[in-house]
């Protein structure tokens, strides 16, 4: 009797290990699937202090955006943009699902790095304006079962606006290489009269 | 030497056999910045077919014949962005890499103004941010001049240039002293957008008040009460009279109508009546 309890006891032990072991496989996975994330804070040009709560705030949620892109787009899901993305950066998202969904294709976005610069802060907080250079794979999914993958490296600008309960991107665009990413210099008014 | 001799025969006929399968393989040329909205053509090499893949915030597929160049008319490929181009076929994998670029010219402003409402005088009081796209709603990166402009109601105005940086200009700018709708405008090129701005009179600046018997009681009445830059106060605004009387104090709330305060009380010899509403007090008087 008390050898098959001491047998019970070792394999409740060998599964639990294993589960551990699992798990930890598993967390590391996801975690090897988050993005590197770096944020320049120096400068941050605009008439109103960012607060360190907004910062964190405003950077969780264009990082969530980023994830909600690379899903909706990979699975040809437009219901997945409504939580992070509003007007016009929506509604070109929606519109590139949907000619992903007219030629079967799907394409996957899966974020490695972003190189974060809070570039401007609007008076009332209206809005907030970030750069970012963002190391991205994109996954070319075929229906006839053509696979292409490359890894990018492209700058951003993006603009995100408060909702109720988050920031949503309201602008995502590549920046041309032809455009330098220079350090965002402070507007300087080159006419004015009162 | 003869082994020698051979081996360099079968790498120069590995070679020949080789060269034309690799150009065979296919290759592909785009430039590397196109306008959006423009016509551009992708050149590809090789022989055979294969199906391009042109994938960003536009996607499109197009089966190709290798060798040819890939026309893309105005207006097709629209969506500022980064894109890949891949040419996908048997035994071809190539691939590219280009932006598309917003338009030139402004076609639509994104204007955040704020406030709605706002009291006469206010310093930096009104801010306006201005985000400048293009015709396909790109947002146009290249540093532009937007104007802001501010219409009083009695004519005047302030006008202010900025130059947009990453397609975002602001502006911080005073509220006038004359009370009325305000209209705030913003321009780039032929983008322009307007709002409409309350601008409502400011704190009562001063106040006075005069009293005339009526039997046993005095009326009390302010002059037009009015804000630091003379526009009347609104209706509603209240006032305050407070008449002291032997150590006793009675008080009367009145609401504006009409730009003036009216009120009642007991006419006491010796009364000292007083008059306030907000931080502002008015004159004094001592009833005889």
């Amino acid at each position: 009797m008390a050898l098959r309890r001491s047998k019970t006891a070792a394999s409740l032990a060998r599964t639990s290990l294993s589960v551990a072991c699992w798990l930890f496989v598993a967390l590391l996975a996801s975690a090897a699937d988050l993005p590197t994330v770096h944020v320049d804070t120096a400068n941050v040009v605009g008439p109103r202090q960012l607060e360190k709560q907004t910062q964190a705030s405003v950077i969780r949620d264009y990082l969530e955006s980023w994830q909600s892109m690379g899903r909706a787009l990979g699975e040809n899901r437009i219901d997945l943009l409504d939580r992070f993305f509003v007007g016009a950066a929506k509604e070109k998202l929606a519109d590139t699902i949907r000619e992903q969904q007219k030629l079967d294709i799907k394409v996957g976005y899966h974020d490695r790095s972003h190189n974060l610069k809070i570039a401007f802060y609007s008076p009332e907080g209206l809005s907030i304006q970030l750069l970012d250079t963002v190391e991205y794979d994109v996954e070319i999914v075929d229906a006839d079962n053509s696979h292409v993958t490359e890894r990018l490296r492209s700058r951003y600008v993006a603009l995100l606006t408060p909702a109720e309960r988050r920031w949503e991107v309201r602008i995502l665009q590549a920046v041309p290489d032809s455009l330098g990413f220079a350090e965002p210099a402070a507007q300087q008014a080159v006419k004015g009269r009162q | 030497m003869r082994r020698a001799l051979f081996s360099v025969v079968c790498l120069v006929v590995l070679a020949v056999v080789a060269l034309p399968s690799a150009q065979d393989r296919g290759s592909l040329a785009v430039s590397k910045s196109v306008e959006a909205g423009k016509p551009f053509s992708i050149s590809t090499s090789g022989s055979g077919k294969a199906v391009l893949y042109l994938v960003g915030p536009q996607v499109l597929r197009r089966e190709v014949e290798l060798g040819k160049t890939v026309e893309l008319s105005a207006g097709e490929v629209h969506r500022a962005g980064h894109y890949v181009a891949a040419l996908v076929g048997s035994g071809v994998n190539a691939k590219g890499e280009f932006d598309v670029t917003p338009a030139r010219q402004p076609a639509s402003l994104i204007f955040l103004a704020k406030p709605s409402r706002l009291a006469v005088g206010q310093r930096q009081g009104i801010s306006g941010v201005v985000f400048v796209l293009d015709g396909f709603k790109n947002l146009i990166l290249e540093p532009l001049p937007v104007s802001f402009e501010l219409v009083a109601p009695s004519g005047g105005a302030q006008a202010r240039s900025v130059t947009t940086n990453y397609g975002v200009a602001w502006v911080k700018m005073d509220s006038a002293t004359r009370a009325g709708t305000v209209q705030f405008d913003a321009s780039s090129g032929s983008a322009t957008a307007k709002r409409v701005i309350q601008q409502v009179p400011g704190e009562p600046c001063r106040l006075k008040m005069s009293a005339r018997p009526m039997g046993e009681r005095i009326v009390l009445q302010t002059e037009p009460v009015r804000d630091c830059n003379g526009n009347p106060v609104p209706d509603g605004t209240i006032v305050t009279f407070t008449e002291n009387y032997g150590g006793r104090m009675a008080t009367v709330d009145v609401p504006l109508k009409r730009g003036v305060a009216q009120a009642e009380m007991p006419a006491y010899q010796g009364a000292v009546i007083s008059a306030a509403t907000g931080v502002v007090l008015g004159n004094e008087i001592r009833w005889h």
